[in-house]
């Protein structure tokens, strides 16, 4: 028999988790859990608490509320430092602010800050700008040695300061490129070695190094670096062996004006590329770019997701889609067990299963996971099977796998046995919520075509109808949230933390399927179950909320034990 | 085409001073982009005697593009695909090291040079390198055993 539900809970776990999932919830809950909504890259602005003290960073220093997305002249100066690393020990002023505003944050919100490519480009030219001020060295040059240091600004000025000829030695730089600027010439006797043309009006160019090529030859070659190596940066002399990098002057002089542009954004990218506290969006088309704090050495405390303005939530850590509450590392580990063992584990999130107790097959349409057989009107869970009566009361236990006792388990095949009926169960509702949320999202859909029809019908407006693309919506955050507990929850050794954590999962997942529910109500209905519906969207985020919260406060806290040495 | 001149200078200099070991031929008369190389291995080389096919595809980019290397004679080598393609890894004909200065001639040297001393870390063939390393005697038994059986 399952246990019945008990709860050790701390002062701190009550006063967010509701006993049992109410029936009502008011109007001012659904506000509450507004506030509480993962950022936004519109909200994200007002909320600029820091997550760890150790961590600070430049994202804190563009704190300055609600100016950042219009502002693209004040951005370099805020954001002028290269390597975030220097900057950890100067920041007190910071502080008092962020613990005033630590308060508002939730434990699992990352700071981050969306930047267009202009903001890049500007921010770019300003750290140009400065550096070149500070060197005495043209901006040309300048951008030259920021690229090769990969713009650790600090490091940078140290070595040039050291030692300022190898610097422009290894830079590429080689001399003072404002005594010999860059030039086409046509010089006497001169043959190409590309092309082997020669003849006294051949155009030709060489940089200080003194390799020296027709410009036909040069800017074909630089052609083919730009638009099929996807190269700008750190291209090359011609010359045989020549590691000189040819520097944005000549280039100037050298790239044809149709691969200008497409150089420039290549350039920007580097920028971007070469530290460590941007990344591009990777959302297919995004040209927007993210900045955050986070650094490698902490993904194993935070999962720091950010909001794109494009709309795509992702992880800075690695850049796949939002994993939240999963760490980076066990996402890793999760996604190749699963291509891994997919052949064992296909057959559980196969779309058709028998009804338990007749045995009729049945197949399912929609995200819910409550199924009735049509033929014996057994009411069942489609995850465990088990009957549906015992969910969502004090039986419910679903969502936790039993561990079988050290007796059944004694062999080493029951051992083996076990270890893959653990993944299975585990893998099992992470698939479940995968294959729901799509058909969630079909379900939306059908019935957002016929809430079209029936307000031309009905006289609805359209506002009035977009309650059901929240709670779509709503479904799909909370289904890809519940998708990860279950990976984070296979790595997950049991300790006086973890049953909260089911419970918490548990809480979220019936919130899910009541909400889910909801959808299978006939269309004529809807418009009629609006209040009920916001209330369960409202209530599934506060869910989710609550499960993201404690996760990741004792992720930061080291409270978990996690299983990452588990094979494979 | 600029190209065209390059190669034809190019073809020319390797038939008037070919380099060490190599006989250059044009698989068809009239296409410069495909080149045919008999390369007599160096005599004192575990592969002495064998006499390797070697076809040279110059790309339509040639020579802002590096050429196209197969071997086609079998070959027992670590730095040489054990397969149909029979392609060697040379580090001056990946696009990131190519110069466009960069001759035919030069490449041949290197082949020819990496031929006669295999370089077991940079292998394309695991296996054999493992046993180049490993049990040098089984190798060059091999090695020669091919060279008889495929090289003559
Ligand atoms: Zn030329
Ligand atoms: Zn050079
Ligand atoms: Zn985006
Ligand atoms: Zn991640
Ligand atoms: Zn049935
Ligand atoms: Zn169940």
């Amino acid at each position: 028999m399952p246990p019945t539900r008990k709860r050790k809970l701390d002062q701190t776990a009550s006063t967010i988790h509701a006993t049992s999932p109410p029936k009502r919830h008011q109007a001012e809950e659904f506000k509450e859990v507004e506030a509480a909504l993962p950022a936004t890259p519109q909200t994200l602005t007002s909320d600029k608490g820091m997550d760890s003290d150790d961590d600070f960073n430049s994202v804190a220093s563009s704190m300055d509320l609600g100016e950042e997305m219009s502002s693209s002249v004040d951005f370099g100066a805020g954001d002028s430092d290269g390597d975030v690393e220097e900057y950890e020990d100067d920041n007190t002023g910071f502080e008092a602010t962020a613990k005033d505003l630590a308060n508002k944050r939730k434990a699992f919100e990352t700071d981050f800050k969306v930047y267009s490519p202009q903001d890049i480009q500007n921010q770019q030219d300003g750290q140009v700008a400065e550096v070149a001020n500070l060197l005495e060295q043209p901006p040309e040059a300048t951008a030259i040695l920021l690229r090769y240091g990969r713009w650790n600004k600090e490091r940078l000025i140290e070595q040039y300061m050291d030692n300022q000829e190898e610097l422009l030695e290894k830079a590429g730089l080689g001399q003072d490129i404002r005594r010999n600027p860059p030039r086409i010439e046509t010089v006497i006797g001169f043959a190409c070695d590309i092309c082997c043309e020669d003849g006294q009006d051949l155009e030709s160019f060489a940089m200080t190094c003194g390799h020296r090529f027709c410009t036909d030859c040069y800017r074909q070659y630089l052609t083919q670096k730009i638009k099929d190596e996807g190269e700008a940066a750190r291209i090359k002399c011609p010359g045989d062996r020549c590691n000189k990098v040819i520097d944005a002057k000549s280039l100037d002089l050298l790239v044809p004006s149709d691969l200008t542009d497409r150089y420039h954004v290549l350039l920007m990218r580097t920028y971007v590329d070469d530290r460590e506290s941007l990344k591009w969006c990777p959302a297919p088309n995004c040209v927007y770019a993210v900045e955050c704090g986070v650094k490698k050495r902490d993904l194993l405390k935070v999962v720091p997701t950010v909001h794109c303005e494009c709309k795509h939530a992702f992880c800075f850590g690695c850049t796949l889609a939002d994993h939240q509450p999963c760490p980076c590392a066990l996402v890793k580990k999760w996604l190749k067990k699963c291509a891994d063992d997919s052949e064992t584990a296909n057959w559980i999130s196969a779309n058709t299963k028998e009804c338990p107790k007749c045995h009729s097959t049945i197949e399912k349409n929609g995200g819910c996971n409550h199924m009735t057989c049509r033929k014996c009107k057994n009411e069942f869970c489609w995850m465990c099977m088990g009957l549906w009566s015992e969910h969502g009361t004090s039986w419910y236990n679903c969502s936790r796998f039993e561990e079988k006792s050290g007796h059944d388990a004694r062999d080493a095949q029951a051992k083996s046995r076990q270890s893959l009926e653990r993944y299975l169960h585990y893998y099992n509702r992470y698939a479940n919520h995968e294959q729901s949320a799509k058909l969630d999202k079909d379900i939306f859909h059908k019935t957002e075509k016929k809430m079209t029809l029936l307000q031309s019908t009905s006289g609805m407006s359209w506002i009035e109808v977009q309650f059901l693309e929240g709670a779509s919506q709503a479904l799909q955050q909370c289904r890809e949230t519940l998708k990860w507990t279950y990976a984070f929850a296979y790595y997950l050794a049991r300790n006086n933390q973890t049953e909260i954590f089911e419970d918490n999962q548990r809480d979220l997942e019936m919130a899910v399927e009541n909400l889910s529910e909801m959808f299978e109500k006939p269309t004529d209905q809807l418009a009629g179950l609006k209040v009920e519906m916001l209330d369960k969207t409202a209530y599934c985020q506060k869910r989710k909320v609550v499960v993201l919260d404690d996760t990741a406060r004792k992720l930061k806290e080291g409270e978990w034990d996690l299983l990452l040495l588990t094979p494979c | 085409m600029s190209g065209n001149k390059r190669i034809m200078k190019e073809f020319a200099d390797v038939q008037s001073n070919p380099p060490p070991g190599c006989k250059i031929t044009l698989e068809n008369e009239g296409d410069m982009n495909l080149w045919n190389v008999v390369m007599d291995a160096p005599s004192d080389s575990i592969y002495a005697g064998g006499h390797f096919k070697i076809a040279i595809k110059l790309p339509k980019e040639y020579p802002f593009k590096p050429p196209v290397l197969n071997f086609k004679t079998k070959l027992y080598h670590p730095n040489v695909t054990n397969d149909e393609n029979g392609s060697m890894c040379l580090g001056m004909l990946r696009p990131d090291e190519w110069k466009p200065p960069n001759k035919i001639a030069d490449v041949l040297k290197l082949v020819r040079t990496v031929l006669a001393s295999p370089q077991p870390d940079d292998a394309v063939e695991q296996g054999i390198a493992e046993q180049y390393k490993n049990d040098r005697k089984a190798f060059e038994k091999t090695a020669k055993d091919w060279v008889g059986k495929y090289a003559k």
